[in-house]
């Protein structure tokens, strides 16, 4: 690890890396909140038909083209991923907070809790991703409510697991034990030190929650067994575009799929960027 | 007062059939400095988180003037001195926030400690191992102490630090009449610095 004191010019560049970070975290944060918020008034426009102006490629028909009800294919894709945001957010907090929960609770409450929680995050775990979320989805009757009860209830296990150990280590960590014996109450211990380690960690995780749970949403919808089809997801635009692939109507599915790669990876990187800025081992970089 | 260690058992857990210690009693009386020597491995550091109340011990009692070390609310006047100061120090707070947490800690001993003030604003990381443990020394040497168990403190320190450090340490053990327990591989230390020695039992 580098360390120059204060931090500043640790690449040369006059800008160091803390900064640069920062800089693109400000970035990927607005563009998907202005994805998110211009979907939310595009959804009208979304399910407008206009049959004068039906299958128009990209340029003669706005900027991704029309499909075969002439709808504009960029308010679409504007509105159906403004979608699955809003549902990978919600989906990956309900995740995170049942991690929380659960890591905790099987760090703190003896053994015999820990044994049970570690088997059920063994049992979810084990269960491929994609076949737990459409049963859970169509258990609870699919549409909005299923996808978001079945992305909520699997995601959980490997954030309930990196937080299970890491406050089973700070339990034992000496510099709290050695507070405890200089008269810090429990209470100061949790907030002065076990807090700064999880937070980093949990935050972390939460978002690194949205990009499997935006995947896991078109994923099932395009199978047919999340949202209904009247509604502008991006697995519903993606799954009906496939019958015209083959007619050469290319536009249909290829910027709604950019769209949710970009989306994706626009989250990935934040997450990872984010690790990096709060990480003990390269916070002072 | 009297710090006491009667008939204790102790072994980790799962491993009841290799007890670290086994009915080994050892008292220490205030003004006491009694070195501690065995090889490597039989449970001299165990000893002193026993004594410091990090653990409890599966039979016999650790007492401190009579009462169970577990019973002392607040700060605990049995303090242990650790032999990685880099484990004792929370890693993401700046040493300031750390001493505070330990109460007014007196300027003269930071002073006579060397410690200098711009170590404050650091990192534990950013400090060497022999500093780090002069700041864990000043932090032990709270004014609630009454016992201080030195468990290797000055391995990692070279001869002139050390000879600092041991000869603050007496001096303050003398001036409170403090007990110490000192643990060390360092038989010509221990010769110089303890009023008796203690073997621990070998037994595997």
């Amino acid at each position: 690890m580098k360390s120059y004191g204060n931090g500043t010019e640790y690449n040369g560049k006059g800008k160091n890396r803390r900064k640069s970070t920062i800089l693109f975290l400000a970035a990927a944060v607005v563009i998907l909140g202005a994805v998110t918020v211009s979907g939310i008034f595009l959804e009208g426009t979304a399910t407008e038909t206009d049959f004068s102006r039906t299958n128009l490629a990209p340029g003669a028909g706005g900027l991704f083209g029309t499909d075969w009800m002439g709808r504009d294919m960029f308010a679409r894709t504007l509105a159906g991923l403004s979608l699955s945001i809003r549902i990978g957010i919600v989906t990956a907090a309900v995740s995170a907070v049942i991690a929380l929960l659960a890591g905790t609770a099987a760090a703190t409450l003896g053994r015999k809790a820990d044994a049970v929680i570690s088997w059920c995050i063994d049992l979810v775990m084990g269960i491929p991703h994609i076949l737990l979320v459409m049963l859970i989805s169509i258990a609870c009757g699919r549409g909005f409510a299923g996808v978001v009860a079945g992305v909520a209830l699997s995601h959980w296990p490997s954030l309930a697991r990196v937080i299970r150990g890491e406050v089973i280590q700070l339990r034992q960590a000496p510099y709290i034990l050695v507070a405890e014996k200089l008269g810090a109450s429990k209470l100061q211990n949790v907030r002065r030190h076990m807090l700064p380690h999880l937070l980093p960690q949990f935050l972390t995780g939460l978002i690194l929650l949205f990009p499997h749970a935006i995947l896991h949403e078109a994923s099932v919808t395009f199978l047919g067994f999340g949202l209904s089809s009247e509604q502008p997801a991006i697995g519903v635009i993606l799954s009906e575009s496939m019958q015209y692939l083959t007619t050469g109507r290319w536009w249909l599915a290829l910027f709604p799929g950019l769209a949710l790669v970009l989306a994706v990876v626009l989250f990935a990187l934040l997450g990872e960027r984010l690790r990096q800025l709060m990480d003990p081992s390269s916070v002072h970089e | 007062m009297k710090l006491e260690a009667k008939e204790v058992t102790f072994y980790y857990r799962g491993r009841k059939k290799k007890p670290v210690l086994e009915n080994f009693s050892i008292s220490i009386e205030s003004g006491e400095r009694v070195g501690l020597r065995a090889p490597s491995g039989r449970g001299k550091t165990t000893l002193c988180r026993l004594l410091a109340g990090y653990e409890r011990p599966q039979e016999g009692k650790i007492l401190l003037d009579g009462r169970p070390i577990s019973e002392y609310k607040g700060v605990c006047p049995v303090q242990m001195v650790w032999q990685h100061p880099e484990t004792v120090v929370d890693p993401l707070l700046r040493l300031r926030d750390t001493f505070a947490e330990a109460g007014e800690i007196d300027p003269l001993l930071t002073e006579k400690l060397h410690i200098e003030k711009g170590w404050m604003d650091r990192f534990p990381a950013e400090l060497s191992g022999g500093e780090l443990q002069r700041f864990c020394l000043a932090r032990a040497l709270h004014p609630a102490t009454r016992f201080l168990l030195c468990d290797e403190i000055s391995a990692m320190l070279d001869l002139v630090t050390q000879a600092q450090i041991w000869a603050l340490l007496l001096d303050e053990a003398r001036r409170r009449k403090l007990g110490l327990l000192i643990v060390s591989h360092n038989r010509a230390l221990m010769e110089q610095v303890c009023t008796r020695i203690v073997e621990l039992p070998w037994n595997n």
